[in-house]
C-alpha cells in the first residue's frame, strides 16, 4: 500500500519537473563584469515577472563576452566597449549592440594634509599619466586650483593591471584630450602604461592609492562611492569642472544622443553639454540578429522592452546611471530588427 | 596495558612469517609465469604512468598549437624584446621572465633555510608536545587560498616594505618575501615526514660515536634524506614560479627590467591572469599563450638546472666524506 502510494508521488514529481522544464525558458549569457551587479539584478527581477524565463549571466569579462557570443556559445553576450569592425566581422553571426546602462571613471588621489577637492583637466590628466607632469606642485595644476596648497611630493600613479572596461574609457578620453597620449599610448582595455604601478581590479588600485601617499588612480564611480573615496572633478568640453553624479553622466549620454549611429557602437568621452561628465560609458548588450529558437527570441525581445522601461529604475538604486529617453526610443526601434 | 602489549606481540609474529610468505608467492610467480591479475596491475600502472608523460606533451602541443600567431610574427625576439603594448600590437615577454626568475629565487633562498630549519626542529629537537601542533600549522598554513596571502601581502607587508625603504612598498622583492612565507609550510612538511623516515639506527650510530645533535643531524640525518628534501624544495620552486594571484597582487605589475629588486615588475603568471579574460583580438590571445608555453619550458629549464646543481653539491660531499 504505502509502496504504491510512493510511487505514485514520485511520479507525479516526475511529472511535475517534466512540465516544468518543458515550460522554462533558459537563456546563457556572458561578458562585461562592471554591469554585473545590475544585471544580476534584472534578471533576478525578470524571472519574478516571468517564471517562465531563466537567464544566466556570467560575468567573464568583455573579451571572454564577445568571443563566446560569437561562436555563438552563449545566446547574448555584454561588453564595456563596443566591438570593432574586425571583431564583429569575424562573429559567425550578425550581432547587434543594446546600450543598457551608463558607468563613469574618476580620478581618485591620496594627498596627505589636502583641504578642498582638486580639479582636473584632460591636458594635466595625460600628462601625469604620461610621467610629464611629475609633482603636485606643478604650475599646470596649480593653475585651475586656485586657493589650493598643493604639496611638492612626486606623483605616484596607479593604474589597472588586469584587462578591463574602466581601462578602455579612461584611455579613451585621454586619448580625445591629448594627440601625444593617442600615438604613444592609444586606448584597450590594457595599455603599454608610460609610468605607474599596476592594481589588480577597482580594490587593487584603491589600495594602491589608498596606501601611497601623493598618488594618483583611476576607478569606477560605483566602486569610489561605495568605498567613501576622494574623487576630483574634470572640466569638460564647455569648460566646465564637474563631479561624477549620475545626472551629470546621463546628460553625457544625452549630449551623443544626437548624433547617435544606428548601431548604437558609440564613445561618449569629452560630450558636449555643460552639464556632461566627461569620462563616462555605455556598457551594452550583444544579440544576435538572427535567433534560431523562437522561444529564446522571443524571451530575449520581451527581457529588452523591459530592461528599457521597467529596468531602468532598478539602476540608479545601484549607481548605475539611466539611459537618457531619447536613447530608448531609439533602442525600442531597434528591438524589432531581432529576427526569431 | 597488557592487552596492547600482546597485540604488539601478534603484529611482531606476523611480521617475522610475512617475509617467508611473500617470497613463496613471487616464487610461484615466477615459476608458472605472471599470473592475470599480475599482469593486469602490471599494465594498468604503466598506463598510469604513460598518462602523465601523455598529458605534459599534450598540454605543450596545446600551448604550442594556440600561440602560433604570435609565434610566427615575433619569432626568437618574443623573448628579448621588453615592451608589452597590446594596443599597437607588439609583445615581448623578457621583463615577465625577469620578474618570475627573480621573485622565485628570492622566495626560496629564505625559505629553504627557514623550512628546513623548522624541519629539522620538528623532527629531532621539539619534543613531541610541541612538534605535533607545529605541524598541524604548517600543514594549515599551506591549505590558505593564494588570494588572501594577497591581501595579508597588500594590507601587512605592503606597508611594512615601504617603512623598510622600499619606494613603493610593492615590487619583486615583497612578492618575493610574500612567496616564501607561502612556500615555507611545502618544504617543512615535506622535509619533516622525509627526517621521520630516516631509521633510528642512523642517529643512534652518531650519536654512540660521540656526536652532538647538530653533528649527528648535519653528518647521519641529513645526507640520508638528501633526495626527498630535494624533491620538497623543487616542489616549492614550482608554486613559487607558477604562483599568480597573491603575486600580482603586490609585485606592482610593470613590464620593465630593473637591477633593484624594490622596484616593480611582473611575472608570467600574472599576466596571464590579468590580461586573459580581456583580450580582444587573436594575436593579443597568442602572445598571452606563448608566455604560458614559454612558462612551461622556464620551469622545465630551471627544475633540470636545479637538478643539476644539487646533484654536482651532493657528489662533490660524498667524495670528500
Amino acid at each position: 500500500m504505502s509502496q504504491t502510494l510512493l510511487s505514485a508521488v514520485l511520479l507525479l514529481f516526475l511529472a511535475a519537473i517534466g512540465t516544468a522544464a518543458d515550460a522554462q525558458t533558459f537563456i546563457n549569457g556572458a561578458g562585461a563584469t562592471f554591469p554585473y551587479p545590475v544585471y544580476s539584478k534584472w534578471f533576478d527581477e525578470y524571472n519574478k515577472l516571468h517564471p517562465d524565463v531563466q537567464i544566466n549571466y556570467q560575468s567573464i569579462g568583455s573579451g571572454g563576452g564577445i568571443r563566446q557570443v560569437g561562436e555563438l556559445t552563449v545566446d547574448f553576450g555584454a561588453t564595456d566597449s563596443p566591438m570593432t569592425d574586425e571583431q564583429l566581422e569575424k562573429a559567425k553571426t550578425k550581432l547587434l549592440h543594446f546600450p543598457t546602462v551608463l558607468g563613469a571613471v574618476v580620478p581618485t588621489y591620496n594627498i596627505p594634509g589636502l583641504t578642498g577637492e582638486l580639479r582636473f583637466t584632460g591636458e594635466i590628466l595625460s600628462g601625469i599619466l604620461l610621467g610629464e607632469i611629475k609633482r603636485w606642485n606643478d604650475p599646470g595644476i596649480a593653475k585651475v586650483n586656485p586657493g589650493i596648497k598643493l604639496p611638492t611630493g612626486n606623483i605616484v600613479v596607479a593604474h589597472r593591471s588586469d584587462g578591463s572596461g574602466t581601462t578602455y574609457v579612461w584611455t579613451d578620453y585621454l586619448s580625445k584630450l591629448s594627440k601625444t597620449w593617442e600615438q604613444k599610448v592609444g586606448r584597450g582595455t590594457s595599455v603599454n602604461w608610460p609610468v605607474g604601478l599596476g592594481g589588480k581590479g577597482n580594490e587593487g588600485v584603491s589600495a594602491l592609492v589608498k596606501q601611497t601617499p601623493y598618488s594618483v588612480g583611476y576607478v569606477e564611480l560605483i566602486y569610489a562611492e561605495h568605498t567613501k573615496l576622494p574623487h576630483g572633478a574634470v572640466q569638460n568640453r564647455e569648460g566646465v569642472f564637474v563631479k561624477a553624479t549620475l545626472k551629470a553622466i546621463s546628460a553625457a549620454a544625452a549630449g551623443a544622443a544626437t548624433n547617435m549611429p544606428a548601431d548604437f557602437r558609440v564613445s561618449i568621452t569629452n560630450p558636449p553639454g555643460k552639464e556632461a561628465y566627461p569620462i563616462a560609458s555605455f556598457t551594452w548588450l550583444l544579440i544576435p540578429e538572427k535567433i534560431s529558437d523562437p522561444k529564446k527570441g522571443d524571451a530575449l525581445a520581451g527581457f529588452l522592452k523591459w530592461m528599457l522601461k521597467d529596468g531602468q529604475k532598478h539602476a540608479s538604486d545601484l549607481l548605475y546611471a539611466p539611459l537618457p529617453k531619447e536613447v530608448i526610443a531609439m533602442e525600442e526601434k531597434a528591438i524589432r530588427k531581432i529576427r526569431y | 596495558m597488557a592487552k596492547t602489549k600482546s597485540i604488539a606481540g601478534i603484529l611482531g609474529e606476523a611480521r617475522r612469517h610475512l617475509p617467508r610468505a611473500f617470497g613463496s608467492i613471487l616464487a610461484q610467480g615466477s615459476k608458472t609465469g605472471l599470473r592475470f591479475g599480475d599482469r593486469l596491475f602490471r599494465r594498468l600502472t604503466l598506463a598510469f604512468a604513460f598518462s602523465i608523460v601523455a598529458l605534459t606533451l599534450l598540454i605543450a602541443y596545446e600551448l604550442y598549437r594556440n600561440s602560433v600567431l604570435s609565434i610566427g610574427k615575433f619569432g626568437w625576439g618574443f623573448f628579448w624584446s621588453s615592451t608589452w603594448d597590446p594596443v599597437f600590437q607588439n609583445f615581448g615577454a623578457l621583463p615577465f621572465l625577469y620578474g618570475t626568475l627573480v621573485t622565485s629565487f628570492v622566495a626560496l633562498a629564505i625559505s629553504t633555510p627557514v623550512g628546513l630549519g623548522v624541519a629539522i626542529f620538528l623532527s629531532e629537537l621539539a619534543p613531541r608536545w610541541l612538534s605535533d601542533p607545529i605541524a598541524f600549522l604548517v600543514e594549515l598554513l599551506a591549505a590558505i587560498p593564494s588570494v588572501l596571502y594577497g591581501l595579508i601581502g597588500i594590507f601587512v607587508l605592503v606597508p611594512i616594505m615601504r617603512s623598510l625603504g622600499a619606494p613603493y612598498g610593492v615590487g619583486m622583492l615583497t612578492a618575493g618575501v610574500l612567496l616564501a612565507v607561502m612556500i615555507v609550510p611545502f618544504i617543512t612538511s615535506i622535509s619533516r615526514e622525509v627526517l621521520m623516515a630516516v631509521p633510528q639506527a642512523q642517529r643512534e650510530a652518531a650519536l654512540s660515536l660521540g656526536a652532538t645533535k647538530w653533528e649527528m643531524t648535519w653528518m647521519a640525518v641529513l645526507p640520508y634524506a638528501r633526495s626527498g628534501i630535494v624533491g620538497a624544495i623543487f616542489l616549492a620552486l614550482a608554486r613559487a614560479l607558477g604562483e599568480t594571484m597573491a603575486v600580482t597582487m603586490v609585485i606592482g605589475n610593470r613590464p620593465e627590467i630593473k637591477l633593484s629588486f624594490l622596484e616593480p615588475g611582473y611575472t608570467m603568471a600574472a599576466v596571464i591572469a590579468n590580461e586573459f579574460t580581456e583580450a580582444t583580438y587573436d594575436l593579443y590571445i597568442n602572445a598571452l599563450v606563448e608566455v604560458g608555453l614559454f612558462l612551461f619550458a622556464v620551469t622545465i629549464v630551471v627544475n633540470a638546472l636545479a637538478r643539476l646543481l644539487i646533484l654536482s653539491v651532493a657528489k662533490k660531499v660524498e667524495v670528500r666524506e
